[in-house]
Formats: structure tokens, C-alpha cells, sequence
């Protein structure tokens, strides 16, 4: 059914120049806003990175990379305009605007679809939108939602926070498009089992677009990507921080973990090995159930926090309106404030990766627009409610104005804000930030397990020599100071928006077809609400 | 047409029970059995990916499972009594999925055993039987 549909929508004459139009503006406006509005002259740094005489080819490598990835003008203090958030933030937009802010007319809907209301009750026992929206924001929300956001605020200033949740607004309609293709382009396996995700909606939506060569190199350039990033990312970089958590809990720097931090990487390496080569699906089972409690308790505090300082909020609200237009508060003034909110909303929802589109392409739905509508949901609830919330304890405890805060890190930070009203806050955040860390870890194992499965044909072999890496780069994650793998690996997500995003313009009138059918057909009565009866 | 009872089973004593009474009444009245177990199944719980992965196989397995070790047995109760009957497994809330299943059908009476849940389920939120009681449209008969 579906291969019918794929040619339904013959690209009419002259989209593409609208289409190019589009983004032109659209880059072309960013460019104007941002240099326009400059307070300070921007200065473009000498892209080519310093070496110690003595350092590794690894670390070269890495760091050629790094630069590469996050190359970008300077905008004054310690704020630098990432080419790959421009790259990210302008397919937002350009999304947001092709599909009519569908993030806006989508939200209803769905919720509605969340709710179950369009599920047909003889689908009960597969996987359910809710399962399929709750995994995906579960491999997201993470340390980025905690001490990212801090870290934006003690650099971009409260300002920060109202263009965190632009992009957060924005990045709903990027990861609609593509989850909704991870969907429409997944397998199913004759097994009954399912694999989706950005490597096959590349290879076979342009494929279908008459591009298979192209495809084919886009999709294996994903799945690299992937692997990497899930190597390191999802994986060394959260058993990095979730072992600093557990030392400043636990004697500290001086303590035994202190000293040997490799104990606890071993732990995780144990967990992380049980689930994924041993199979014990109780230790993931009772973190998925954990996850969400501790999502529930995190947000709770920062009510109470907030309700505390009840008296604050329009002052707070002062702030971050002021700080968003007139750069108050913020490294490089108003650009200083966007560029950090934007950076952090692209950071944490992940919109334009692709990684959740792996996550959401389980579904059982016969509709893949339906899968496109709920991933909408993933940036508001990651970007537009946590990363807020953190965001206004923040500010309003005034935790963001003290002067050491490049030193205390973002766990730190945002545990002393939440400390000024709950004493006992920081042990369960460390408990938090340990089990986001975890479940983090889980579910990028998987995506790099199915970047591994689609390079190497489902060979078994070749899965469990990943599990293998994987697990080694968990340990090494715990030894601390890994500076130059931390930035190769966060180059490594973050260029899985290159082929992604590529693939995205060139199925863009693909997406916009399949959501405008599918709302066609809403609107007719042909797609129906079932009546369900509790 | 015969009218139709069903009979919500799952493992356990109490089910024979009432599947045994259900088939002597359905002789005596001319009734016929809808044979019915529920999968405790929400679509609100939290899944891993790989386990989203699997599910549609997993799903299939639980089915089958419970044909042939809840349904059969019942089944050939009601065969050996010589009355007509229909099976069905699904995944929900049992005692919603019980109710929709009676409503779709023409259900004129609701038959289950008096065990159900266990333990701490039971003691917060009730049993089956006693949701069934408060919420079923036709008579709902508790075997204990």
C-alpha cells in the first residue's frame, strides 16, 4: 500500500526554485538578523586548530574534526556561532514554515493520537503512540535538560532561555518530518520485527526520487555517524558525567571513587553489558519505569522551587524577555543570548539528527503521518517544559550569577539553585542525573546497534563486536578528562545532521505530501476517532 | 439465535469453576459460550527500543501462548458439555476489555471466576469481578 503511495505526489514544476526560495530567505534572514543586530564586532577565528608538539594522532584527528564540525565566527567572549546549529536551526525553520507550522496545528492532534483516540482497538498489545513517543523522549532527556541548560544560562544569560524555546518551537516540526519518514520508509521484517530510521528512509525515499546513488552514500553516512555518536555521545560522555556525580556524592575527588572513578565505569559497563549482550531485560525494564518518575519528581522541584519564590516570576519573566532583546546579562549582548538558547534547544531535542526517528519507527500504525504528529511533541516536552524549567529555577534562584560557574559545571549549578529551597535536592539529582544517564546509554546502544545491523546486514557478528566497543568506551567514559574523544564524539551526533538534513530538502515535497494527504483525509471523515468507551 | 454468555478465564481454579457452571447453565438455557482471556496490556507503560522492536512478534507469542495453555483447557470443558462456543484472547485492562467485548457481541450475561488479580493490585484498585459488577451493562455472574 504504501509503495503506491510514495509516487502519489509527482513534484510539481517549479517547487524546487519555491523550495530553494524558501531557504534562501530564510539563511539569508538569519544572516541579516544576526550580524544586523551584532552589538560587538564578530571575529572569525583561524579554523585551524594548535597542537602540542607531543600530541597523538587520535588527538589531531579528533581535533581537525571538532573543528570542523563546530567551526564558527567568535561572537564575542565565549560565545561561538556554531556553523552546525545555523545548519540545524535553518532546516527548523525552513520545516516549520513548508508544513504551515504544523507544530501549531499539529498539537492537537497530536495529543489526540497520544490519547489513543485514533487507535484501533484491534491493534491493543502492539506498540502504542504513547510507548512509541515515551521511548524516544526517554534515549533524550538527559544531562543536556539538567546542566546544559545551566551552563547556557551563566553564559547566554536569562535572554537565553526565550530563544531556547524559539528553537524548541521550531525544532517540532523538523523532527515531525522525519520521524514521520522513519515510518513510512522502515522494514518489516518477515520476523514480525522492525528497523527504521534515517539510513533507510535515505537510501530508499531517494531511491524513489530517482537518487539512488546518492541514498546510498547519504544512509551510510548516517549510519557512521551514528555509531559514532552512540560510541560516544550517548554512551562515554554520559558514564563521564554520571560518574562525576556519583564522586562529588560519594567522598568526593579525594574518596576512593575519586581515585579510582574506574570502579564506577565498570558498574555501568556490567549494567549496560547485562541488558545488551546478556539479555536481562529487568535491568531495563526498571529503569524505563524509573525514568519517567524521576522526570516527574525533577519537574516537581522545580515547581516548588518556583512557587516558593512565587513573588519573583514576573521578575524573572522581565528578565528573560529583556535579556532576549536587549542582551542583558549576556556574553556578546543579544546575539550572545540567541545563539546560546538556540544552541541549546538544537543540543538537547535533537531535532534534525534523526536519532529519535529510529525510536519512533516501532509504531504499529498504518499511517505514518500519525508517528510525525506525536514526534512533535518530543522538542515541547524536552526543550519548551524541562529545559524551562531548569532554565527558570535557575533564574529565579539567581543561581546563574555566580561567578564560578564555568568551574561548578551544569549539575553543580543547577543543584545549588535547587538546594536554596530543598536541602536535600542534589543526592536524588545525582540519583537523577545517573539513571538519565543510564537510560541514555541504553537507548543509544540501540541506535548504534541498528546503524551497525544496517551496515553489516544484520550480521550477528558484527553486533556483538559493537556491544563490544561499546561497553570498553563505557569504562573508558568513567576515567575522567577525556576532552578531545568528548568533542570527537559530539562531532560525530552532530554530523549525523549533514546527511539527515540533506535527505530531509530532497524528501521535502515526500513529507509534505504524505502529511497534507493524511490531513486531507482528517478533515474528509476518512480517517475516524474510535469510539472508545472508558 | 442463540443467545450468547461470556466467560472471562485465566489461569487457575476459580476460572474451571466458573467455566464449569457457565456450561451447565448454557446446556440447561440454550446458550452459547464466548470463551474470553484478557492480557494485561497498557498502551501507557514504558517500553525499550528493543523492545518496541519485538513487539508485534511478542504480541503474537502471548497470544498463542494463552490459546493453548488458558483457552484450550476451557475449551474442552465446554466441548465435553456439548455447547457451542467461540474463544478469544486480546490485550487491555481486563475488566474494560471484558465489558467492550460483551457490548460488541450481544453479550446477555457475563460469567468469571471470583479470583482474578492478586495481592496488592487487588487491594488498591479491586478485582476484575468487582469492576465487572460496577461497570458491566448486562448481569454479571461471580463463580466462587
Amino acid at each position: 500500500m504504501e509503495q503506491s503511495m510514495r509516487h502519489r505526489q509527482a513534484p510539481p514544476a517549479g517547487s524546487a526554485k519555491v523550495r530553494l526560495a524558501v531557504i534562501g530567505a530564510v539563511i539569508l534572514g538569519f544572516f541579516v538578523a544576526l550580524f544586523v543586530g551584532a552589538p560587538k564586532p564578530i571575529t572569525w577565528p583561524n579554523p585551524t586548530p594548535q597542537f602540542e608538539a607531543d600530541a597523538s594522532a587520535f588527538d589531531r584527528v579528533s581535533g581537525w574534526i571538532t573543528s570542523l564540525v563546530f567551526y564558527g565566527p567568535n561572537a564575542g567572549g565565549e560565545v561561538d556561532i556554531r556553523l552546525i546549529v545555523l545548519w540545524l536551526v535553518t532546516a527548523a525553520i525552513f520545516f516549520t514554515i513548508w508544513l504551515g507550522f504544523l507544530n501549531v496545528r499539529g498539537f492537537k492532534h497530536a495529543i489526540d493520537l497520544v490519547r489513543g483516540k485514533y487507535s484501533d482497538p484491534d491493534d491493543a498489545g502492539e506498540v502504542s503512540h504513547f510507548q512509541a513517543l515515551a521511548t524516544a523522549v526517554s534515549g533524550t532527556v538527559g544531562l543536556g535538560n539538567i546542566a546544559g541548560v545551566a551552563i547556557a544560562i551563566s553564559i547566554g544569560g536569562p535572554g537565553a532561555t526565550f530563544w531556547m524555546i524559539v528553537a524548541g518551537l521550531l525544532g517540532m516540526s523538523l523532527k515531525a518530518a522525519e520521524c514521520m519518514l522513519g515510518v513510512k520508509y522502515r522494514q518489516e521484517h518477515a520476523d514480525g520485527t522492525v528497523s527504521g530510521g534515517p539510513m533507510y528512509y535515505l537510501r530508499d525515499g531517494l531511491r524513489d526520487l530517482g537518487r539512488p546513488g546518492l541514498g546510498k552514500v547519504l544512509a551510510v553516512i548516517f549510519a557512521i555517524c551514528m555509531i559514532g555518536g552512540a560510541v560516544g555521545g550517548g554512551n562515554m560522555f554520559q558514564s563521564n558525567q554520571a560518574t562525576a556525580q556519583i564522586v562529588s556524592q560519594v567522598g568526593g575527588e579525594d574518596g576512593f571513587l575519586g581515585n579510582n572513578p574506574w570502579v564506577i565505569g565498570l558498574f555501568f559497563a556490567v549494567a549496560v553489558g547485562a541488558v545488551i549482550i546478556g539479555g536481562i531485560k529487568s535491568i531495563a525494564k526498571v529503569t524505563e519505569k524509573v525514568v519517567p518518575f524521576m522526570a516527574v519528581l525533577y519537574l516537581t522541584a522545580a515547581l516548588i522551587v518556583l512557587l516558593v519564590n512565587f513573588s519573583d516570576i514576573p521578575a524573572a519573566f522581565g528578565a528573560i524577555i529583556d535579556g532576549a532583546f536587549t542582551g542583558e546579562g549576556a556574553t556578546g549582548g543579544i546575539i550572545g543570548a540567541l545563539i546560546v538558547g538556540f544552541q541549546r534547544a538544537a543540543f538537547s531535542n535533537e531535532a534534525g539528527l534523526g536519532s529519535a526517528s529510529v525510536a519512533h519507527s516501532a509504531v504499529r500504525t498504518k499511517e505514518p503521518a500519525t508517528e510525525g504528529f506525536v514526534a512533535l511533541l518530543e522538542p515541547f516536552i524536552d526543550t519548551v517544559v524541562i529545559c524551562t524549567m531548569t532554565a527558570l529555577t535557575i533564574i529565579i534562584t539567581q543561581a546563574y550569577l555566580n561567578p564560578d560557574a564555568a568551574e561548578l559545571g551544569g549539575v553543580a549549578l543547577t543543584s545549588s539553585a535547587f538546594e536554596t529551597v530543598l536541602p536535600w535536592f542534589p543526592a536524588v539529582l545525582a540519583i537523577a542525573v545517573v539513571l538519565f544517564a543510564f537510560s541514555t546509554m541504553l537507548s543509544w546502544s540501540y541506535y548504534g546497534m541498528k546503524a551497525t545491523g544496517y551496515l553489516f546486514g544484520d550480521n550477528v557478528l558484527a553486533e556483538n563486536v559493537f556491544k563490544g566497543i561499546f561497553l570498553f568506551f563505557t569504562l573508558l567514559g568513567s576515567i575522567a578528562s577525556l576532552g578531545s574523544v568528548i568533542n570527537f564524539s559530539d562531532s560525530m551526533i552532530f554530523l549525523m545532521s549533514l546527511p539527515n538534513v540533506i535527505g530531509l530538502y530532497l524528501l521535502a515535497n515526500v513529507i509534505r505530501g504524505e502529511f497534507t494527504h493524511y490531513q486531507d483525509r482528517l478533515k474528509s471523515g476518512e480517517i475516524k476517532e474510535f469510539a472508545h468507551r472508558h | 439465535m442463540a443467545q450468547t454468555v461470556l466467560v472471562g478465564v485465566d489461569h487457575g481454579d476459580a476460572s474451571t469453576r466458573a467455566v464449569e457452571f457457565a456450561t451447565d447453565r448454557a446446556q440447561r438455557n440454550g446458550w452459547e459460550i464466548l470463551l474470553v482471556h484478557v492480557i494485561n496490556w497498557s498502551p501507557y507503560s514504558m517500553n525499550t527500543p528493543s523492545e518496541n522492536e519485538e513487539r508485534h512478534r511478542q504480541r503474537q507469542r502471548e497470544i498463542d501462548h494463552a490459546m493453548e495453555h488458558v483457552i484450550a483447557p476451557m475449551r474442552a470443558i465446554v466441548e465435553h458439555g456439548g455447547v457451542p462456543v467461540r474463544t478469544e484472547v486480546r490485550h487491555g485492562k481486563p475488566s474494560d476489555t471484558l465489558i467492550d467485548l460483551a457490548e460488541d457481541n450481544d453479550v446477555v450475561h457475563i460469567i468469571v471466576g471470583r479470583l482474578g488479580d492478586s495481592g496488592l493490585r487487588e487491594a488498591i484498585f479491586g478485582s476484575v469481578a468487582s469492576r465487572l459488577v460496577q461497570h458491566a451493562n448486562v448481569p454479571v455472574t461471580v463463580v466462587p
